[in-house]
């Protein structure tokens, strides 16, 4: 955390965050803030909270208690959650493609999807306002007119078209371009993991959230997503990533948090973290991983 | 006349054949015209039942649904179709098809509304979140993700309710209608062929023969769509090059 990063508003802002499932508590009280081209990892012992806590910064979880922010504007506002799902990208462990969709299908359907219904929302607006300057020309008024918005694109086929053109620009980029017509279920873990991932790119989000993404792989696809992973983070893009592959952590983080019993116990850079760790519990978690 | 020569009576009786066709007619029409009445209702039924965590104002309408399929599922049908055509829609002149039609769509409703909410939630959980995270509307991920995969599981029991639906259509007799079986029961009369056996064996074949299509329909349709979705064949397949499975490494 140099000191550069901390000015400025945060990308996402973490409000005394609290999370129980009844009567037990998974996440208590965290608050932690998120910096445009941060890439924070977080690890920690298995039912530690942090899946629920990053499963919370898009609300896929709604947090008992506390506030999400992304970029200023509350996500568990219900007018400005899907604008902010949409600047969220997240993977999952068990990648979650649209089993009844081919692999380009998986990748365009969201932005097909909101497209749509933006040039949808744009056109009631322009008819509006059509009807509106014909009254006021009507009347001669003096008002001013209300200017059309200029459509991005026109028509349901210009919207697929270049759906399906950044889809492959994608599919190439990961390397699966031959597997644009195939469903999911023919494809290894890795790949369909990759594929996931160039789902959530699809939507060019400012935010990515990472959840154990390579937990449910083998040794040699781990490699192929974390190598994935490790390119877009070269790009920029700003990462909350929960992991347990230590190294790969090593290698990428800005920042590193443990969490244990739903707290933050201790966060750091990467050097400082692993290799002068200050908390007990930590100490004992990384002795374990040597072993 | 032996046994045969009633059976061939019965098919080249213009009479007798005429009413087992009118009966077969009112049998397949009522069918086909409840189930889709049913899959609307059931369709309904089994969102509002799955979707109150994800959308508050269904909440009001799911004690409502609650109710509904109780009630249905709760008293006999025949009871149901009396209901309807002797209190509820009894009105000069209107048709007993039709009367017939919306009970039994009504009642396959909550049967089939029941086992789309089955198939729904036995869709994983994360094909719903996915959507979420991508900021796509519920609505959206129900009809085009959710449901389309949920249907795939549902074939069968779907199946199940028309072939039930297909044989209970046949207590409409009892306000009157003429179906299949009432033909045959009238072509079994005193007055006409004085013999019962006969035209209940031909009409059971009929039935035979309609749920014996049905099931093979159901069998192509459930093989289409897992075919689909499973062996993944491919629309436009271009063959994958050697040595280039996708790995980037």
């Amino acid at each position: 955390m140099n000191e550069k990063e901390k000015t400025g508003t945060p990308v996402l802002r973490v409000e005394s965050l609290c999370k129980s499932f009844g009567h037990t508590s998974v996440i208590d009280d965290v608050t932690e803030n998120v910096y445009e081209g941060e890439i924070v990892v977080v690890v920690g012992p298995s039912g530690s909270g942090k899946s629920t806590f990053l499963r919370s910064l898009n609300l896929l979880e709604t947090p008992t208690k506390g506030d999400v922010y992304f970029e200023g504007s509350k996500i568990s506002d219900k007018k400005t959650l899907d604008y902010c799902r949409k600047q969220i990208g997240m993977v999952f462990q068990q990648f979650n493609l649209f089993n009844n969709m081919t692999v380009k299908d998986n990748i365009t359907f969201a932005p097909v999807c909101l497209l749509k219904q933006k040039l949808k929302s744009q056109k009631r607006f322009n008819r509006k306002a059509k009807l509106k300057n014909t009254i006021l020309s009507l009347f001669h008024s003096k008002k001013a007119k209300t200017p059309l918005i200029e459509y991005e694109f026109s028509s349901l086929r210009q919207i697929k078209d270049y759906a399906n053109e950044s889809a492959l620009t994608l599919l190439r980029r990961i390397g699966l371009e031959e597997k644009a017509d195939c469903y999911p279920s023919t494809l290894s873990g890795g790949q369909k993991q990759r594929v996931a991932i160039a789902r959530s790119l699809a939507l060019n989000p400012k935010v990515m959230l990472f959840d154990e993404p390579t937990s449910a792989l083998d040794p040699e696809m781990i490699r192929e997503v974390l190598d994935l992973i490790k390119e877009v983070v070269s790009e920029g893009m700003t990462m909350v990533i929960v992991t347990h592959e230590m190294r790969f952590a090593q290698q990428v983080a800005s920042r590193v948090i443990f969490f244990d019993g739903g707290k933050i116990v201790e966060e750091n850079t990467p050097q400082e973290f692993f290799n002068n760790p200050k908390n007990e519990r930590l100490k004992e978690f990384l002795s374990k991983l040597k072993e | 006349m032996t046994f045969f020569e009633k059976i061939i009576c019965v098919f080249t009786t213009q009479k007798y054949f005429n009413a087992i066709l009118s009966g077969l007619k009112t049998t397949v029409c009522i069918t086909f015209f409840s189930v889709c009445i049913g899959l609307v209702i059931g369709t309904g039924v089994a969102f509002v039942k799955v979707s109150q965590k994800y959308i508050r104002s269904v909440k009001w309408l799911q004690p409502i649904c609650d109710a509904y399929i109780a009630v249905i599922r709760g008293t006999p049908l025949a009871l149901q179709l009396f209901i309807m055509a002797f209190a509820v829609l009894a009105i000069r002149d209107f048709p007993l098809e039709i009367t017939a039609i919306i009970t039994f769509g009504i009642n396959s409703g909550a049967y089939i509304g029941e086992n789309l909410r089955a198939g729904i939630q036995s869709v994983d959980v994360g094909q719903i979140e996915a959507g979420q995270s991508l900021g796509l509307k519920y609505g959206t991920i129900m009809f085009r993700v959710v449901l389309p995969q949920a249907v795939k599981n549902v074939i069968p029991a779907i199946g199940n309710e028309l072939i039930a639906l297909l044989k209970e259509t046949s207590i409409v007799s009892m306000v009157g209608l003429i179906d299949l079986t009432f033909a045959a029961k009238i072509i079994g009369a005193g007055k006409n062929m004085s013999d019962y056996l006969v035209p209940m064996l031909v009409v059971a074949c009929f039935y035979l023969a309609i749920v014996y299509l049905i099931t093979l329909a159901i069998l192509i349709v459930e093989k289409r769509l897992s075919k689909q979705c499973k062996d993944g064949s491919v629309k436009t397949a271009k063959q994958p090059a050697k040595g280039k499975d996708g790995c980037r490494i």
